[in-house]
């Protein structure tokens, strides 16, 4: 066996190795060969004049449904979109029915993903059995399983004993314990944010705090236990306040930031669509400023999807009755061009390092990075490249994507994962 | 001069009905000619979804087409035929006696077809969603849909997504537009206008899709509006609305020209938001003592049923200054407007009306 990709003059950006330069990538096997000035005659090589070359991108948010709702997405289905997108790894919720909450569990995604051979597929488990936020699921067996970490996603878990607990307990087995920041005492049976709009829509909101007060929590368990914390999609000036106070006393605690929290606001709601019905609700424009501001002062560490698919029938539900979540793995990079690069929040190297580096080391995976020798998982972005949004041509299984017929910049052109191109533009 | 009109107007073609079923379409041109002569403001909306959306002139619009269908209840022929051959749905997937009744009385009324549908469970458990529940009455050939439901946005849902008309008859507590419109237009009739009047509004107002309506009628009319109630229920954000609010009932009955008592809505109250009823009606219950400081010409609202001795003592309810009944008799003849209205501007937009932006793309 003895495959040779030479990848030619293109834009590389390596933020791990503090690389930004025009150069070339030799890809031998599945894994980096060479760095630099290469002049070698091998079978497959791509010009990638113009365009830029990336350690593959990394979701650490994505929910795929399965088990349990194969018709909204399945592992398959979700690897495709995410190649598609430039993912080389994603990590998938265990919010699926079942929840992922044993070893077994573990093993299956893994196998489905091999069996897709299209995108790395890791998954957190879940932290408390059923997800139910009372006794704790079996994080050892998970983590030895291959678990990347534990959250009881689509929802937080509630008791601060119970949370207090399963982060002492994690302590043993060096993982990262990931919450969705919501207090449902008092998120009640809200719908979207607690602002005027509610008020006017007659719909019953989630007040910021509800994600505060949980994420004020959540930091004093980790000023107490120390073990690495991560707050899932945090979406209002407070949350931003609170980590920024978290990281200025070195506490271990990392955060992440969705496409939708940093381009929608509540009014999106005004028409009751339910595809900009998200969990956590769509916020207001000053949340969106907060939450720009913490990515410039490099308070976020991670740009995530939270790719939410739903069936269509589910989404023409009456505004109260439907599904949470939005489906937008495939238009991400796009999305975080738009939102960040374009206003001159981040420039390339920076918003690379938030999809690849930075996730990485959030799930303590050995990748991230186009260091020789590492895994040949590479993204080649045509920077320039324009489109519309079209959700008709998704790979995805479900359509409920507010973006469609959004302009918007930057392509993948290619993406390889270990060392095999898997998606081609 | 245009309400006389179409008085005589509608006079004309009951008479006409009645004495002899050879109705023709030109007589409908007729009055449609007359109230586009009397005002030049033209209706054109085939839904009314809330009262946030429209203009103060629409508003009124509507109001002066109900003082024309006003007339006809209180004839020994209760019937105009403008609606005749026309099917309304009544769409209520909550509770209702009122409303139903009255938009049930008004089709009838009207001369149209109607069906009652009545489907107390939400639609995720029955298993039908109420996209195809609607779809499916339109497939029987449906003009006109009044709906109810406990989901704020469902009739906007259903208007994006069927060509028949919607009629909003509650959602959740969003909006309930034709009680806005039957409150003003009480007020109206009995005060000459709203402009310049203080309308004290009382009760669980984060609950109450009825402030709301009244909220945008009464302001959107020249009226200045005072939300009234325990801060637990008040919305969160009812600085951003262009009402004031206070907590105190004995300031402000003295002040107002007219005070709506909400229904407390013990269905929706999640929680406790006051410890007692006894304590809730101690601070905002609207008792004869009360009465006693408030203007002698207050009106005395309530959008029913009456909880009597609770929010409203009965003798307050069915004392002088209460036109709590009046609102009923006048809800009748806005409901008459609002169907005759929507079903006009449908009839006009006619074939250029293909189904609206949905929400998926095909």
């Amino acid at each position: 066996m003895n495959s040779e990709i030479l990848i030619k003059n293109g834009r590389l950006i390596d933020p791990a190795n503090g690389i930004d330069k025009e150069c070339d990538v030799l890809i031998a096997d599945d894994k980096i060969a060479s760095v630099g000035k290469v002049e070698k005659p091998v079978q497959k090589i791509i010009d990638a004049t113009g365009k830029l070359v990336t350690p593959g991108l990394i979701d650490i948010h994505v929910h795929f449904r399965e088990p349990g709702d194969e018709e909204e997405e399945t592992i398959a289905s979700g690897s495709a979109a995410a190649v598609a997108a430039g993912f080389t790894s994603v990590v998938c919720m265990p919010n699926t029915k079942p929840p992922i909450e044993n070893e077994t569990d573990v093993e299956y995604v893994h196998r489905k993903a091999r069996q897709a051979r299209k995108t790395h597929v890791y998954t957190m488990g879940a932290i408390t059995k059923g997800r139910e936020g009372v006794e704790l699921a079996e994080m050892g067996f998970m983590a030895e399983a291959g678990a990347v970490g534990f959250t009881d996603d689509g929802s937080g878990v509630q008791d601060p004993a119970v949370m207090l607990r399963a982060l002492k307990y994690a302590d043993m087995f060096d993982v990262v314990i990931a919450q969705h920041c919501q207090d449902n005492a008092f998120a009640g049976n809200g719908v979207m944010n607690s602002g005027y709009y509610s008020t006017i829509l007659g719909l019953p909101g989630i007040d910021p705090l509800a994600e505060e007060a949980m994420l004020w929590r959540d930091i004093q368990l980790v000023r107490k236990t120390n073990v690495r914390y991560h707050a899932q999609h945090i979406s209002t000036a407070g949350s931003v306040e609170l980590i920024r106070a978290a990281k200025k006393d070195s506490l271990p605690i990392t955060c992440e930031v969705t496409p939708h929290h940093l381009l929608l606001t509540e009014e999106c709601c005004a028409e009751y669509d339910t595809n900009y019905k998200v969990n956590p609700p769509l916020r207001s424009a000053k949340d969106i400023e907060a939450l720009k501001e913490a990515i410039k002062e490099g308070l976020v560490d991670a740009l995530v999807t939270d790719h939410g698919p739903h069936l269509q029938s589910e989404k023409e539900l009456e505004f109260l009755a439907a599904p949470f979540g939005i489906a937008s793995l495939e238009c991400a990079l796009a999305l975080f061009v738009k939102a960040l690069i374009e206003p001159g929040i981040l420039d390339w190297p920076g918003l690379v390092r938030l999809m690849t580096e930075n996730p990485a080391k959030i799930i303590g995976v050995d990748k991230g990075t186009l260091g020789v020798g590492k895994q040949a998982d590479v993204t080649i972005i045509d920077p320039k490249a324009e489109y519309e949004i079209d959700v008709n041509r998704f790979r995805s299984k479900s359509r409920n994507c507010p973006y469609h017929g959004w302009k918007v910049t930057g392509k993948v052109e290619k993406t390889i994962v270990g060392g095999e191109i898997r998606f081609e533009a | 001069m245009f309400e006389t009109k179409l008085f005589w107007s509608i006079e004309f073609w009951s008479f006409r009905f009645v004495s002899n079923f050879d109705f023709r379409i030109s007589d409908l041109h007729e009055v449609m000619a007359l109230i586009k002569k009397g005002k030049s403001f033209k209706w054109h909306r085939k839904h009314l979804l809330g009262l946030r959306e429209l203009s103060s002139e629409e508003i009124i619009y509507i109001l002066d087409t109900a003082k024309g269908f006003e007339q006809i209840s209180t004839r020994s022929v209760k019937k105009a035929p403008p609606l005749r051959g026309k099917v309304v749905v009544n769409m209520f997937f909550e509770d209702s006696t009122r409303t139903r009744n009255s938009f049930a009385l008004a089709a009838n009324r009207l001369s149209a077809d109607i069906i009652e549908f009545t489907e107390k469970a939400s639609s995720v458990s029955k298993g039908e969603t109420l996209l195809d529940t609607a779809r499916n009455l339109e497939a029987m050939g449906i003009d006109i849909v009044v709906i109810r439901h406990s989901a704020g946005g469902a009739a906007k849902l259903l208007s994006r997504n069927i060509n028949a008309c919607v009629v909003n008859a509650g959602d959740g507590f969003c909006e309930h537009p034709t009680q806005g419109l039957l409150d003003v237009y009480t007020i109206r009739k009995i005060k000459g206008t709203l402009e310049g009047l203080k309308i004290a509004i009382v009760g669980d107002i984060a609950h109450s899709r009825v402030a709301r309506s009244d909220m945008w009628a009464m302001t959107k009319l020249g009226a200045e509006v005072i939300f009234v109630g325990p801060p637990t229920l008040m919305p969160s954000w009812a600085s951003k609305l262009p009402v004031s609010v206070s907590y105190s009932l004995d300031e402000v009955i003295e002040k107002v020209d007219v005070i709506n008592m909400l229904r407390i809505q013990f269905e929706r109250l999640g929680g406790n938001p006051f410890p007692s009823v006894r304590e809730y009606s101690h601070y905002f219950g609207l008792t004869l003592e009360r009465m006693k400081r408030a203007k002698p010409d207050i009106l005395v609202m309530h959008p029913g049923p009456i909880n009597r001795g609770l929010e409203i003592e009965s003798e307050v309810a069915d004392g002088r200054n209460s036109v709590i009944l009046d609102q009923v008799t006048n809800g009748l003849a806005v409901r008459m407007a609002v169907l005759f209205l929507v079903n006009q501007a449908r009839a006009q937009q006619g074939k250029e009306a293909k189904h609206e932006k949905r929400i998926y793309p095909d």
